[in-house]
């Protein structure tokens, strides 16, 4: 079902009303927002001289680094006064980044949340239990008011006590997960020791992931758990920019769809901030142009994907991300070789006498880096030779991918750690060296 | 003809044997035998057991990689050359012995247990020759 008109438009009425809102929104920055204003002045472009939507990467971008330096509300275009909501993103190092949000802004938020849920499936009659962590963190919320918007019946059960969350889905008829997929695994993984079967005994079928990036194999990991006919679409957000409702994908799997009415999405060669041609592989770049306490204009993702424009097969004509690669953090070099983390998901998901459950661990010793690589066996064997032949598989198969060389460390089922929320997969042990 | 071994993927840790150990007292599981081969890395530990599926059930239940292999239980007669003389009927059939380890029993013969390449095609042959091969049954009246 398609939730909203604005999600058929034709291009030349989309990009009319981006550039009315482009507008309006870098007039009231420019008047509201002092560090915005220095920074226009310094790039020396006033709102003047956005005239066409090309005129937008005249812009100066904003990054993460921008909100902590105006932390809490230095960037913000409304008076505190006006805000209705607060969340803010767990800063590991140093301040969070705070969000605000109008009751206008909220209105946008769940009017988003509820055209992702309706591209991933989701309709009135589902049970969507959302197992995201409540708090400060939007994910939730996000989820939770786009899905009741809807009139899906919410049940906010967060993350933790795994066993309780699959009594609520068998007791409670659950027919949708919220979840990251690392837990969605481990909710699966949980049926299973209670001696239950998630296809059979669970009636899950629709999978609304986030907060991680999906991998084709991993969305495969969560059929052969949760049943083939399930329908998992990953979703996309970040709390700078609103939260969880930037873009989703439809039941066509063929990348996420952005809310042009509300984000216009570039993509810049992350190295120069040179805004790349359509279809090229970058950094994606994110400018609010609807949202009243906190616009963040030309917002510095750090995630690398791609935008699609041709119109989807499920009718809808907003402009598509590909499911990420990564993001620009998590890039590893390795011995000089660049690594995402998802390209040895990609592998290792693929071998059959081994978990989905990895840990990445890269090291230096006598200045050259060492790639090691955690994974469970859970094909047990009863011959040495079967071990090594499957450590050369799997070293094998990476090297394919990688071109680097990599350590395997086979480890009993359920050594590893899980995961509630975002999966932290990689040790880089390098720069406390 | 074939007995039940338990075989257990364990890391070079400390404490997992033990663990492993302490899995099979807690479920009453008697140890008969045992061989425990490793690297630097990982170590294989092959067990015949008074109940290896349980044993089996009990370890993955704990989250180890544990399962059933069929092996030969031959009973060897104290006498010099015997094992020479049964492993040579193995090798000029073609066969190869993938591991062994011994089984020593209240009546004082010596045993061992093998994993032979062709396991069906190899109980054939020292059947023929009268070996004599221990049953499952065999194992828990005579070795518990
Ligand atoms: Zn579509």
């Amino acid at each position: 079902m398609i939730w909203a008109k604005e999600e058929t438009m034709s291009r030349a009425e989309i990009e009319e009303i981006q550039l009315k809102r482009l507008k309006e929104t870098v007039n009231r920055v420019y008047e509201k927002v002092g560090p915005y204003r220095e920074k226009m002045d310094q790039a020396g472009v006033a709102p003047s001289d956005i005239k066409t939507l090309k005129d937008l990467s005249k812009l100066p971008f904003v990054t993460k680094q921008d909100m902590r330096d105006n932390y809490p509300f230095g960037l913000f275009a409304v008076p505190k006064e006006e805000l209705v909501r607060i969340h803010a993103s767990s800063g590991t190092t140093g301040k969070p980044t705070v969000v605000g949000y109008t009751e206008k802004d909220l209105e946008m938020w769940t009017e988003c949340v509820s055209r992702i849920a309706a591209m991933g499936g989701a309709t009135e009659k589902d049970v969507a239990q959302i197992c995201f962590g409540y708090g400060m963190f939007t994910g939730a919320l996000g989820l939770h008011f786009g899905l009741e918007n809807m009139g899906a019946a919410i049940v906010p059960s967060s993350t933790g006590n795994s066993e309780k969350q699959i009594m609520y889905m068998k007791d409670f008829g659950t027919t949708l997960l919220v979840a990251t997929p690392s837990y969605a695994l481990r909710l699966g993984e949980v049926a299973k020791e209670m001696g239950l079967d998630p296809k059979k005994d669970l009636n899950v079928k629709i999978g609304l992931v986030g907060s991680e990036l999906l991998t084709e194999a991993m969305r495969g990991e969560m059929h052969k758990l949760w049943g083939e006919d399930m329908l998992v679409t990953s979703n996309y957000g970040m709390s700078e920019l609103m939260g969880p409702g930037v873009s989703g994908e439809c039941d066509k799997l063929c990348g996420m769809h952005i809310n042009e009415d509300y984000f216009i999405p570039e993509i810049i060669n992350p190295k120069t901030g040179e805004v790349l041609p359509p279809g090229e592989k970058g950094e994606l770049v994110i400018t609010c142009i609807y949202k009243e306490a906190l616009p963040l204009i030309r917002y510095r993702t750090k995630d690398i994907t791609r935008l699609i424009y041709e119109p989807c097969k499920c009718g809808r004509t907003t402009v598509r991300m590909e499911n990420l690669s990564g993001r620009t953090d998590d890039m590893l070099k390795i011995r000089g070789v660049n690594v995402f983390p998802s390209q040895i998901e990609e592998v290792l998901l693929g071998i059959e006498e081994i978990g989905p459950h990895y840990e990445i661990i890269v090291t230096r010793k006598n200045h050259s880096d060492i790639l090691e690589i955690r994974v469970e066996l859970v094909k047990p064997v009863d011959v040495y030779r079967e071990l090594e032949a499957l450590e050369k598989k799997i070293k094998h198969k990476l090297r394919i991918v990688l071109g680097l060389d990599a350590k395997i460390r086979l480890e009993s089922p359920n050594t590893l750690k899980r995961f509630e929320g975002k999966a932290q997969r990689v040790k880089d042990l390098r720069k406390e060296v | 003809m074939f007995i039940k071994q338990l075989s257990v993927f364990i890391e070079n840790q400390e404490g997992r044997l033990e663990q492993v150990l302490e899995v099979l007292k807690q479920e009453q599981i008697n140890i008969i035998s045992l061989s425990l081969a490793d690297t630097s890395e990982y170590g294989l530990l092959r067990l015949i057991t008074s109940d290896p599926v349980a044993g089996q059930a009990a370890l993955k239940k704990q989250g180890f990689s544990a399962m059933l292999t069929d092996v030969l239980a031959v009973r060897l007669a104290h006498q010099v050359g015997r094992l020479q003389e049964i492993l040579s009927f193995v090798c000029k059939a073609g066969l190869n012995v993938e591991y062994m380890y011994a089984l020593s029993n209240k009546e004082g013969d010596a045993s061992i247990i093998c994993k032979i390449s062709n396991g069906d095609e190899a109980a054939v042959l020292l059947k023929s020759k009268e070996v004599e091969l221990y049953s499952q049954e065999d194992i828990l009246r005579i070795f518990c």
